[in-house]
């Protein structure tokens, strides 16, 4: 009974490699994270805070999925890495920031007084944790870095019910709700059970309802370009 | 670097400090060892208490009641006066608090109060405050320097008055120091000193406590720590009170109801601790609810349940123990929340002890704490005069040497993660939810061994760049430090009042009405009882 954990330290070289370690049974992957490190190799680097899935520091990748640690039971053969579509710092630990910029992007917060008979409807919405999750699933980003993610987009769609964001709307026209695929692997990945897939699917009405269009129609691509012939 | 406000610390306490800072037009820098929203603020399930009209007073005495005499009524006051100040401002900022069919703010009852009177967001109230205000924090471009652990403050010799701190950036390895006009202590609390045996998450080491003490200031009734009846057995994850407040029974191995499962934490958890020792285990039963019930009230306990102990709490009995909780006890601060002994350093949150919440804390007060006492730091804060005197220190040269020496000089003969964890079980068995003069008396001549062996502790990763293996050596030391006065008030102490409970002091003697108050003179640590006035 092994994981693999996918180590990375810019220092060593090589930078990156797999190591095998035994699971301790009965426990979390982040509780396997400590037993290695506080028995077997205290180099081992990860992040881990509140233990039961409510703080969203602990997520990484399992087999190519992205799970919280503290949430997961890790079983034989299972492959760990970082999360996708992060700068990795060290082993498991990436830096957020630059995914989290995009919050200040889009300016994902109350824009307006507070619309406070509505606080019932973002109730899903509103318990996001910022583990990055939906953003490390997220097909779009291996082809378009600039894209806002899920988890911005959700929180945009949130404080668009909760207040007047007049502003929030325009700034997700460019590498926003249009880019999407709606292909749904955010709100698989979502521990929260959050559905960004949906919100925006609503933030696409509300930027029709404020006079905006969907890109794609309007130049008539679809993805497929009529004018090079079949 | 340099700024008018430093706040260390980016729960909930510090980032309404913060905002409340920055709205006064100050430069604000919020230093956090982890990032910004990672903090135990975000665990906090059960609610808000408010209280309007009437109920100001009757929640005055709900709070002075079960602080057991040791409770300010300036303070107290001056918190419950301002909670519908603090609730209006978190919804005005768009923290969606829960609302009934008619669109009114819905409530429920905590245990020991007399009113209806906590707000709550689902089960997720201290989760849904603390990432909305760290939305607010972002649109009005509060700076963070996100994993920068503090190591110690900054003060004048002379004068007593502080004027930032030093970090090591965990990212970089290198050792800085961010100066200021005043600091805002919001490190959270020291329940992790019972490691393995907290609710909390991991890094409630006490670290702003520890370095206030070292830096001349002093910390109070650190001996008062809230244990919560009902952790998972194995991984001391929190279930709800809301389990029994629905109905749920306590049990032992005999299925025997041992306790009145509604009675004070203290109480429940010493029956269950009782139990324990009695080599019996003890079960809370919910089975009874049903599972509709179970999965609306505890959607999140019921996936713990399943995580942890790989029980279904709709057909299994859930074995528990009492954990650590909630630590009373902290930075000893005025009424301006300035601490003591100290200049130009607030203390707020649970690392402050501010008189409000005494011997023990009544249900929805530290969210509430931590709003409004956290408005009135930063605004402290901010017309706090600096003399600002202090032109050269050695405080980085000091600590830049000691991290160094760690490196370079401890020996690592000795495990300090197995250290870390015997402390933990030696303090919780020993000074936990029962105390008595033996028990801890040993303890406290364990705990000073590992002191002395310090210098053979250290660390076995030698990398700069995000060594957490150096982080969590560091907290250690300052667990160390913490439990130490913990374990000598606790000692001195020979009553029992409110969480804190000696078997051998069995009731409570108004001798010890008094504030326990710890500082250092040349690294020894001294203690005293200070009365109430």
């Amino acid at each position: 009974m092994k994981i693999t954990i996918k180590r990375f330290d810019k220092r060593k070289e090589p930078q990156s490699i797999d190591m095998n370690y035994p699971i301790f049974e009965g426990l979390t992957l982040l509780e396997n994270f400590i037993k290695i490190k506080t028995t077997l190799d205290p180099t081992l680097s990860f992040n881990g805070v509140c233990r039961s899935g409510v703080c969203g520091s602990c997520s990484v990748m399992v087999n190519g999925k992205a799970v919280l640690a503290c949430s997961y039971k890790p079983k034989d053969g299972d492959h760990i890495e970082p999360l996708n579509y992060h700068e990795v710092k060290r082993d498991l630990i990436v830096d957020k920031s630059g995914v989290q910029s995009t919050l200040i992007t889009a300016k994902t917060w109350l824009q307006s007084d507070a619309k406070k008979e509505n606080a019932n409807k973002v109730e899903v919405q509103s318990s996001c944790i910022l583990c990055d999750s939906c953003f490390a699933s997220c097909p779009v980003m291996a082809v378009n870095e600039n894209f806002l993610g899920p988890f911005t987009l959700t929180k945009a769609y949130r404080y668009s019910i909760q207040g007047d964001n007049r502003e929030t709307i325009d700034l997700i026209q460019q590498n926003g709700v249009w880019d999407c695929t709606l292909c749904g692997e955010c709100t698989l990945a979502c521990p929260q059970g959050i559905d960004p897939k949906m919100d925006i699917m609503n933030l696409r009405s509300r930027s029709v309802q404020a006079g905006y269009c969907d890109p794609n129609f309007a130049n008539m691509s679809f993805g497929l370009d009529f004018t090079q012939g079949f | 670097m340099t700024t008018d406000v430093l706040v260390i610390g980016s729960g909930g306490a510090g980032l309404s400090a913060a905002l409340k800072a920055k709205e006064l037009g100050a430069d604000v820098i919020v230093a956090t060892k982890t990032l910004p929203t990672n903090a135990n603020t975000c665990m906090a399930q059960g609610g808000f208490n408010a209280s309007f009209g009437d109920d100001i007073a009757i929640h005055t005495d709900d709070t002075l009641r079960s602080s057991y005499g040791l409770g300010s009524k300036t303070m107290i006051e001056q918190m419950c006066k301002s909670s519908q100040n603090a609730l209006d401002w978190l919804i005005s900022k768009g923290v969606p608090f829960s609302l009934d069919e008619n669109n009114e703010l819905e409530t429920r009852f905590m245990g020991g109060s007399t009113n209806k009177r906590t707000y709550y967001a689902e089960d997720y109230t201290g989760l849904k405050i603390l990432q909305t205000l760290y939305d607010e924090c972002l649109k009005n471009d509060i700076k963070f320097q996100t994993n920068h652990y503090l190591l110690n403050l900054i003060i004048d010799e002379e004068t007593k008055e502080v004027s930032g701190a030093t970090f090591l950036d965990i990212g970089s390895g290198s050792i800085e120091e961010i100066r200021a006009k005043s600091v805002i202590m919001a490190t959270g609390g020291y329940s992790g000193v019972y490691h393995g045996f907290t609710t909390n998450g991991f890094g409630s080491s006490g670290d702003g406590i520890a370095a206030v003490v070292r830096a001349g200031g002093m910390a109070s009734d650190l001996e008062f720590v809230q244990f919560h009846p009902t952790a998972l057995k194995k991984s001391s994850i929190l279930i709800s009170e809301a389990a029994r407040g629905e109905g749920g029974y306590l049990v032992n191995s005999d299925g025997v109801r041992f306790v009145d499962e509604l009675a004070p934490r203290d109480i429940v958890s010493r029956a269950i601790s009782n139990e324990l020792n009695q080599n019996k285990e003890v079960f809370l039963d919910v089975r009874h609810l049903g599972s509709e019930k179970l999965s609306h009230l505890l959607p999140q306990e019921l996936k713990l349940c399943k995580i942890y102990e790989n029980i279904d709490m709709t057909n299994d009995l859930i074995p528990i123990k009492s954990v650590a909780h909630y630590t009373m006890g902290g930075i000893e601060v005025d009424h301006k929340l300035q601490a003591k002994g100290l200049k130009g350093c607030f203390a707020v949150g649970e690392c402050s002890n501010a008189h409000i919440h005494g011997a023990n804390r009544l249900g929805g007060n530290s969210l509430l704490e931590i709003i409004s006492m956290g408005l009135i730091a930063g605004e402290n804060a901010v017309n706090y005069e600096s003399q600002n005197r202090l032109k050269e220190n050695s405080q980085l040269a000091k600590d830049k040497a000691f991290i160094n020496a760690v490196y370079n000089n401890f020996t690592n003969q000795i495990n300090f993660y197995e250290k870390r964890e015997f402390l933990g079980k030696i303090l919780y068995h020993n000074a936990g939810v029962s105390r008595n003069d033996t028990g801890l008396k040993g303890v406290l001549a364990a705990l000073r061994q590992m002191q002395r062996e310090f210098t053979f502790m250290g660390i076995s990763d030698k990398s700069k760049e995000l060594n957490t293996n150096l982080i969590d050596f560091i907290e250690f030391g300052n667990t160390l430090e913490v439990a130490e006065m913990l374990l000598v008030g606790a000692l001195h102490r020979n009553e029992s009042r409110g969480a804190h409970y000696r078997e051998d002091f069995q009731q409570t003697n108004d001798t010890f009405k008094a504030h326990s108050i710890f500082w250092k003179e040349d690294g020894v640590l001294c203690a005293e009882f200070k009365d109430i006035r």
